[in-house]
């Protein structure tokens, strides 16, 4: 050792003073920092249902405004609502029948978007007219007095016509809400046995190797970008299974759930597959011990005690189509139709907002009612998110730690 | 210089509801080496890492007692646990070199304390390692990363790293549990050098290591100090019939 | 008696063992028809598209401006457009789910409520649609955010209030936020304690450990998470729809506030809105050639980096 008094630890000594406490502004600001930054992701969580809702609150305004200003017009404001809905009874039989024909869902919707901010209202009514024409024409005579307020735009939501640019406009949602819900059946139809099945290869059958290599392969899927899927199922699918099926509108609801079910298929797969994995050993080993095959562990043991997981797979599964826009702008025809025939041309909530938020002017009905139905989406994936977590959480806990 | 080193005074802890150690009183003098022995999950590890406040990481850890390192209780409000530690080195018992080079290992210390100057980081690396013993080994190759070193030499390499920080006590973890007999001789016989400078409380499952090396031994057995004196008469005539069990193997 | 392949458990049961046998045999073939199905979808996208696209795809085709109308030439500022897109995004993104995820791993504690809310957030964020995002961007950044600073600097003059680049990249930013917080997150967790005892041993704060010891130990994570980031932003088409994506462009954006167009946009115009959409099939094809094969590529190096760390980790 040659300098060792370099080192000695002669000069430093415990003193009160040494050992203070100190007060580190780096440390102090490193940790106050980090823990904003986090605490943004939940503050966004709150930015994003506020602003979106907020851009719908002009439907909840005027509504609440023009009651109260009112409370003796009552029975006239009462008026527009009894003639809204007469309109909308007159209305479903002939109006679902009728455009079916002539709509051609694919070209729907021709208009450039590059400059919808400068010229808004023209571009409004070019492509939504041939929706809008038929039914509203015979009827704007007789509403037109009453066709401001939001009271009778929220009349209208509960009716199927979606009918927002138009002198006359309604604002049905039960038509998109059908819309949505069949495409999201077939689609669920589709994606959940195939991803649960393969996810139960995955995990139970496979060997190590062959999981290797098929659950990345899987996975890769959730690498194609949704527009991609969309264009594949717009100009090869479309084609392919109007030939096989021969039937009328190339874009439907079927050919819309088969490319939402490529969607959905990687994130079911993924978590049912890890549900699957996360079931104990021991229950595999006590079931291959009292002398069940392979198959009847996987299927009779394995498969139930990981229900909650794949529970949660599904119910993520059906955020992922529900709320899926590109697939459904490119894929599902876009026409509000109200049928139980899988293969009639739809209109997915997300779809609309998709195609129809360019066109609105910022703070109209339209613009709001398109918010509205954001939030009602927003509000969906949330709720589905919290049930698969805490539901599915609570129940996983239950089993396998017996709490 | 004070002969004292460390005074505990009915150190108690608890793992949550857990009572983990069970206060403790024992008194550490200064510039020897003394080794905390005992069957494993007796405490001995976690009584170590007391004495730099190391259990601060663990939540949930609730510590009650004194801990008095030169009269100054460590666990006080007031004080300062980073200073505590710059004070109070550790070595590991899995040798965790940094990912970095060799050199970069040594100076790490010395550079969060806000040494930049060259020739003095310099001089401390070669310093450290010098006392280390290792230095005629590795001052070719400062610039490699010291994963690439033998374990025994990664752990002379930990030592060296806490020596940089100039300590005033080091602790040690069974430092030689996970290397082979030659690296184990060579750390002991650091260890013996190193106490003329410095206050050594090393932990060890190993008894002929501990007979070697210390100076003082403390037998821990399920969260309490059974006994502690001279190294030599605790293996040779231990009071405790606990201690004189476990020294003699029949349980362990 | 069949002749199938007796498994040693079975033996004992020889009677029964045949239904079941095959019972089985039916049940896992199943499941394999599952996987093979779906791994036969993916490569029959694949193929097709790659067939389709290949007579367009050139070098020619991905460096010249679209021409004639956009039935001709090639996609230069859809591409260019998508770069700046995902870097743009990126800067915002990465040290915000880098610092996130630092947070969930070094500062939170175990049964903290607080980082448990952050993490349902995460996650909540990771399955809002992406149309939401949209709505969100148009709804905060251009008319809160945008709108607010013209009336601001600009005297209410428009310059900041309206889709542009910036604002989509933000949106898209918040989307693939999560994506790179569970990368990083997945990589801060592979770091052994050692790491960090050893540097906390020596003196260290508990800042000098993350800044010297933990995020040069994490770069690759990070890597990882925007590798991902980015080929998910690359994609996605819904978030940038009314923030900032344009139709057609003359020229590349020279600014933030410049709108810009974009690979996932273009196919979808192209494809549903040409006016020639069977002339410009080869087009369509070969432009969702070239996003196909940024998004996959990407994904690849992602998950080869990935499994890096986590042999490395073993």
């Amino acid at each position: 050792m040659n300098s060792p008094s370099q080192l000695s630890p002669k000069t430093t000594t415990f003193t009160e003073e040494s050992l203070k406490k100190q007060f580190r502004i780096s440390e102090f600001l490193a940790e106050k920092i980090i823990s904003s930054v986090a605490f943004l992701s939940i503050a966004f969580i709150f930015l994003i249902f506020i602003f979106v809702f907020k851009e719908s609150l002009p439907l909840f305004n005027s509504e609440s405004g023009s009651k109260e200003k009112t409370e003796a017009s009552v029975i006239t404001a009462n008026k527009p609502e009894t003639y809204g809905t007469a309109s909308e009874e007159l209305k479903p039989e002939s109006y679902g029948t009728e455009p079916e024909a002539e709509l051609k869902p694919e070209t729907y919707g021709t208009e450039s978007v590059s400059n919808e901010e400068l010229k808004p209202e023209s571009y409004g009514d070019t492509p939504k007219e041939d929706l809008s024409v038929s039914p509203s024409e015979e009827t704007t005579e007789v509403v037109s007095q009453n066709q401001e307020g939001a009271d009778k735009t929220w009349s209208t939501f509960f009716t199927t016509e979606w009918v927002p640019v138009s002198d006359n406009p309604r604002f049905g949602l039960l038509g998109l809400l059908i819309g949505t819900l069949k495409v999201t059946i077939i689609a669920m139809l589709i994606a959940g046995p195939l991803a649960v099945l393969a996810a139960l290869y995955t995990s139970c059958f496979a060997s190590k190797r062959v999981k290797e290599i098929i659950k990345p392969i899987i996975e890769m899927l959730a690498a194609f970008p949704s527009v991609v899927i969309g264009f594949f199922a717009l100009m090869v699918l479309a084609s392919f299974f109007q030939d096989v099926f021969g039937y009328d509108s190339r874009l439907n609801a079927f050919i819309g759930g088969i490319a939402m079910a490529l969607a959905a298929i990687p994130i079911i797969y993924t978590i049912s597959e890890d549900a699957l994995a996360a079931v104990p050993k021991t229950y595999t080993e006590a079931s291959l011990a009292l002398g069940a095959s392979k198959w009847q562990t996987a299927f009779f043991v394995v498969l139930p005690a990981a229900t909650p997981g794949i529970f949660a797979a599904l119910l993520l599964g059906v955020g992922r189509v529900f709320g899926e826009t590109m697939i459904a702008l490119m894929a599902t025809g876009n026409a509000a139709l109200v049928s139980a025939n899988p293969f009639e041309s739809v209109r997915t909530f997300a779809a609309t907002i998709g195609s129809e938020m360019a066109e609105t002017v910022f703070g109209e009905t339209h613009y709001s009612v398109l918010f509205f139905i954001g939030s009602l989406l927003f509000i969906f994936s949330f709720a589905l998110n919290a049930v698969a977590e805490f539901y599915v959480k609570g129940k996983l806990l239950k089993k396998f730690q017996g709490k | 210089m004070k002969d004292i080193k460390i005074k505990v005074n009915d150190l108690s802890l608890y793992y949550g509801e857990k009572k983990a150690l069970n206060e403790i009183t024992m008194e550490i003098p200064a510039n020897k080496v003394t080794a905390l022995i005992g069957p494993s999950g007796c405490g001995k590890s976690t009584f170590l890492r007391c004495i730099n406040r190391m259990n601060d990481l663990i939540p949930n850890v609730s510590i009650k007692g004194e801990m008095l390192v030169e009269g100054i209780d460590i666990y006080n409000k007031n004080v300062d646990v980073v200073n505590i530690r710059k004070k109070i080195g550790m070595v590991f018992q899995k040798s965790n070199p940094f990912p970095k080079s060799i050199y970069e290992n040594i100076a790490y210390g010395p550079r969060i304390n806000g040494i930049k100057d060259k020739t003095q980081l310099d001089e401390i690396v070669e310093t450290s390692l010098r006392q280390a013993a290792i230095w005629d080994e590795l001052k070719d190759r400062l610039d490699d990363s010291a994963l690439g070193l033998s374990g025994g030499q990664q752990q002379r390499l930990c030592i060296g790293r806490t020596l940089a920080v100039s300590p005033d006590i080091i602790l040690m973890d069974e430092p030689a549990s996970a290397l082979d007999p030659i690296s184990t001789s060579k750390i002991e016989e650091l260890i013996h050098q190193l106490k003329e400078q410095y206050t050594i409380i090393i932990v060890t499952h190993n008894m002929q290591q501990a007979a070697r090396t210390s100076d003082q031994t403390a037998f821990f057995y399920m969260g309490n100090l059974i006994e502690m004196g001279k190294t030599n008469s605790i293996f040779t005539n231990p009071v405790q019939k606990q201690t004189e069990d476990y020294i003699t193997g029949r349980f362990g | 008696m069949d002749t199938v392949v007796n498994q040693t458990e079975n033996q004992f049961f020889s009677s029964k063992k045949n239904v079941s046998e095959t019972k089985g045999k039916f049940f896992i073939g199943i499941t394999q028809l599952a996987v093979i199905l779906i791994i036969a979808i993916l490569f029959i996208i694949l193929g097709i598209i790659v067939y389709q696209g290949r007579t367009k795809f050139s070098w020619e085709f991905i460096s010249s401006f679209p021409t004639n109308g956009m039935t001709e030439g090639g996609i230069f500022p859809a591409l260019i457009g998508t770069f700046i897109l995902v870097i743009v995004m990126s800067i915002a993104a990465v040290p915000f789910g880098t610092i996130t995820a630092l947070y969930l791993t070094e500062y939170a504690g175990e049964n903290s409520k607080f980082a448990a809310a952050v993490r349902f957030s995460v996650r909540t964020l990771a399955v809002v649609p992406s149309i939401i995002f949209g709505l969100f961007g148009l709804g905060f950044f251009i008319q809160f955010i945008g709108a607010g600073a013209d009336t601001v600097l600009n005297d209410g003059q428009l310059r900041w209030g309206q889709p542009n680049i910036l604002w989509a990249s933000l949106t898209m930013s918040l989307l693939t936020l999560p994506v790179i917080i569970v990368s990083v997150e997945e990589a801060l967790k592979t770091i052994p304690r050692e790491m960090r005892e050893a540097s906390l041993a020596l003196g260290a704060t508990k800042w000098q450990t993350i800044r010297k010891v933990i995020l040069p130990e994490s770069v690759s994570g990070i890597m990882t998470g925007t590798i991902l980031a980015v080929s998910r932003g690359a994609g996605e088409v819904a978030p940038i729809l009314f923030t900032g994506a344009a139709y057609y462009l003359a020229t590349l954006p020279g600014s933030l506030s410049d709108q810009f167009m974009n690979l996932g946009y273009h196919i979808y115009i192209m494809s549903t809105q040409s006016s020639d959409v069977e002339k410009t099939m080869p087009i369509q094809f070969a432009t969702t050639l070239v996003l196909l094969i940024l998004t996959l590529s990407l994904n690849v190096v992602a998950v080869i980096i990935r499994a890096r760390i986590r042999r490395k980790a073993k």
